[in-house]
């Protein structure tokens, strides 16, 4: 009878139509996915994205051009030069990032003392040339300036937990 | 009808054409592919003359299985062109008596040598007396009623070749151990699979 | 006037050469646009099995998807690798998208509704699906690259070995048709959709079905293209439109095997209920949707199977289906013969 019952099963291809049932039940289920352009999904306060350079409120740049993201970036990727400004404090002629050499790591945001170089929640900087992510100190003093309140805002949700 | 004897221009030379180029071309897959072209202009000329159930086997048999097969082979082994020209004027007289003598019963048959009344009518004789319908119907009836043992015959013979061809190949060695997908299949989960509660720190 | 016209297209050779020439347009345009939608109808059907999207963005719901994606075909830059047999190289994609295109000859749309209605239409089905083999086989051979090789050797044995049980199927609905013309084997299956073959065949329906999935290289047969293994299987080294005529040819070669699936199993042009308000729909859209059904079923196992294994391929092919339908052929003759079912010649 056993025997009888496997047969069966195996000529009525049981298994196959258990597997299609199931998939044919899958079809109408709802989407996971996120319908990208339109719809984002939620990003954490930690998010590393791409990099800006942040000021005081006063507008005066932040970065001291101490070189301690220099030293640490594993992947080499910032280059800085710095000079003593007219009024004799210490700041930067030249803060690059190789966009193309970053690895995301956010070591340089660890490593800087006065919060100057930080990663912001920007993921969609993606660009048509090679040249467009070599960037200099204009374009991340722009980052900060644009994304300003939201680094703020991830900045004050994890200072908790730091 | 115009239309008609231009087709079959066509397709006769291009089949004499490649016919001609199977022998002659360097490359055996060439040659492979230019008995496939003969092979198709062949159909198209015996749907020329109304015999297309003829013309659809022959494409599926020859064209669809057996030179798919040929190619196959000609493809996988690595053949020396020079070495195979070796022997070729060696073979030449036999291959030409060969040819000269299809040439000649051709002939014969066609009628333009000898008296071609007698063998047109010998061959009527034993030839299907009623071509009605479509052909496919005639070949069915003159091959399972008038040639039914023949047929039989064939199909022995070609089973004989089969089972002959699979016991020359077939090696059944000791010791190999072998995928059985019925058995595999048909294992009960409660013989195979057992659900363990493994105690903490305990260990099976 | 209008009878000089009709006169002309229906007994001199140029006219009819040019009705001829307005038909096969007539078949083959609609079809390239069935293949466009097949695409997409594929990708989201697979899409909705594994929860996700498909296309959405091009057009509305993504419609325009498979005319973007054709043009990016169209726009790219053909490749002929340098150690590659250039002629054969071109010749093979050639070779697959017309098998795939002739082949619509002899199928009937709807009654009457046929470019060549010829008496051994199955039979011509079968001899140019049989000759689709030839483009992949080519292109692999003409690649000259190992894994197109590999590819070609095996979708060369898996439809030769595939065509076996196919032709076993065929011969079993020719006996129960009685007749080699397609619009025969539609009209001897008229009535209810019981009446179809399908029910009284339905082992053999599987089997051609089965067999249809391994001739068109498609999921769970896709062994040829298995990108795990052989990169892209025979078209790895084909870009641009030399693999779009190949792509094409492979949906098309599916819509056509769908298209044999309706017209010997479910009833081809025929409407499903033999009653008034269904038989007022065209034949054609019955054989559409019926069609539309089987390509639905070819999306649907891509998304439920997994790949089958080279030698169990084979073991299905020729200790499986092979002895089944030999079986059922030597039944159904059995039961068509000692029942008194046997169709009558000439009708």
């Amino acid at each position: 009878m056993a025997a009888l019952d496997r047969a069966a099963r195996s000529f009525l291809l049981t298994e196959l139509v258990m597997g299609f049932a199931l998939t044919f039940k899958y079809m109408f289920k709802a989407k996971v996915t996120v319908n990208y352009p339109y719809e984002k999904g939620p990003l954490g306060p930690r998010f590393r994205g791409e990099h800006a350079l942040r000021r005081y409120p006063n507008g005066e740049e932040r970065c001291i051009a101490c070189k301690l993201c220099e030293a640490i970036c594993p992947a080499q990727a910032i280059t800085i030069e710095a000079e003593p400004r007219d009024d004799g404090s210490r700041r930067t002629t030249r803060y690059d990032i190789d966009m193309t050499k970053c690895i995301y790591c956010g070591f340089c945001q660890e490593a800087c003392p006065v919060d100057a170089i930080v990663e912001g929640p920007n993921f969609e900087f993606s660009t048509e040339t090679r040249e467009e992510l070599m960037y200099d100190k204009n374009k991340l003093l722009a980052n900060g300036d644009r994304w300003e309140g939201e680094i703020a805002a991830n900045l004050q949700a994890d200072s908790a937990y730091r | 009808m115009l239309l008609q004897a231009l087709a079959f221009y066509v397709f006769a030379t291009v089949t004499v054409a490649s016919a001609a180029m199977v022998v002659m071309s360097r490359n055996p897959v060439y040659s492979v592919l230019f008995l496939i072209l003969a092979f198709f202009n062949t159909a198209a000329l015996f749907v020329l003359i109304g015999a297309e159930f003829i013309a659809m086997i022959l494409v599926i048999v020859y064209v669809g299985a057996v030179a798919v097969l040929f190619l196959f082979v000609v493809m996988m082994l690595d053949i020396n062109i020079s070495e195979m020209r070796q022997g070729f004027l060696k073979y030449l007289p036999i291959g030409i008596m060969i040819g000269i003598v299809l040439f000649a019963e051709l002939l014969i048959g066609v009628g333009v040598i000898g008296d071609s009344s007698e063998t047109l009518t010998a061959l009527n004789a034993h030839g299907p007396q009623v071509l009605a319908g479509d052909n496919t119907r005639a070949i069915g009836r003159v091959l399972y009623t008038q040639y039914f043992y023949l047929f039989q015959v064939a199909g022995l013979v070609l089973l004989v070749a089969m089972i002959g061809a699979i016991v020359l190949t077939l090696r059944s060695r000791p010791g190999v151990r072998r995928q059985r997908v019925s058995e595999q299949l048909y294992r009960p989960r409660d013989q195979v699979l057992e659900v363990v509660k493994v105690p903490t720190r305990g260990g099976v | 006037m209008v009878a000089d016209l009709l006169h002309f297209f229906t007994t001199h050779w140029l006219g009819q050469g040019i009705v001829i020439f307005a038909e096969c347009l007539l078949v083959t345009g609609p079809l390239l646009l069935a293949v466009a939608y097949m695409t997409y109808v594929d990708r989201k059907v697979w899409a909705s099995i594994q929860l996700r999207r498909g296309p959405n963005v091009v057009g509305p719901f993504g419609l325009l998807q498979p005319m973007a994606d054709g043009l990016k075909l169209v726009l790219k830059e053909t490749i002929i690798p340098s150690s590659a047999n250039g002629i054969l190289f071109v010749i093979a994609p050639m070779i697959t998208f017309m098998t795939a295109l002739v082949a619509w000859a002899v199928v009937p749309f709807g009654d009457g509704m046929v470019i060549a209605d010829i008496n051994v239409g199955i039979l011509y089905l079968f001899a140019i699906s049989s000759l689709g083999v030839y483009g992949i086989i080519i292109a692999g051979w003409a690649s000259n690259s190992k894994y197109a090789f590999l590819g070609a050797l095996r979708s060369a044995a898996q439809m030769v070995s595939y065509e076996v049980s196919i032709g076993f199927v065929l011969i079993t609905v020719l006996l129960c048709a009685g007749s080699l013309n397609l619009s025969k084997v539609v009209l001897a299956q008229s009535g209810w959709f019981w009446n179809w073959y399908w029910l009284p065949l339905l082992p053999m329906f599987v089997i051609f079905f089965v067999s249809a999935l391994a001739e068109t290289n498609r999921t769970p047969f896709d062994l040829p293209m298995s990108e795990a293994e052989l990169v892209a299987g025979f078209h790895t080294e084909y870009s641009a439109m030399t693999f779009g005529l190949f792509f094409l040819g492979e949906y098309a070669n599916m819509i056509l095997l769908s298209a044999l699936g309706a017209i010997l199993f479910l009833g081809g042009w025929m409407s499903p209920i033999p009653l008034e308000p269904f038989t007022w729909v065209p034949g054609l859209v019955w054989f559409a949707l019926k069609i539309a059904f089987l390509l639905f079923i070819f999306s649907w196992t891509k998304g439920t199977l997994p790949r089958y294994r080279y030698d169990q391929l084979m073991r299905l092919g020729w200790k499986v289906f092979l002895p089944v339908s030999l079986f059922w052929v030597v039944a159904t003759a059995a039961v068509l013969q000692f029942g008194g079912f046997l169709p009558v010649p000439g009708k």
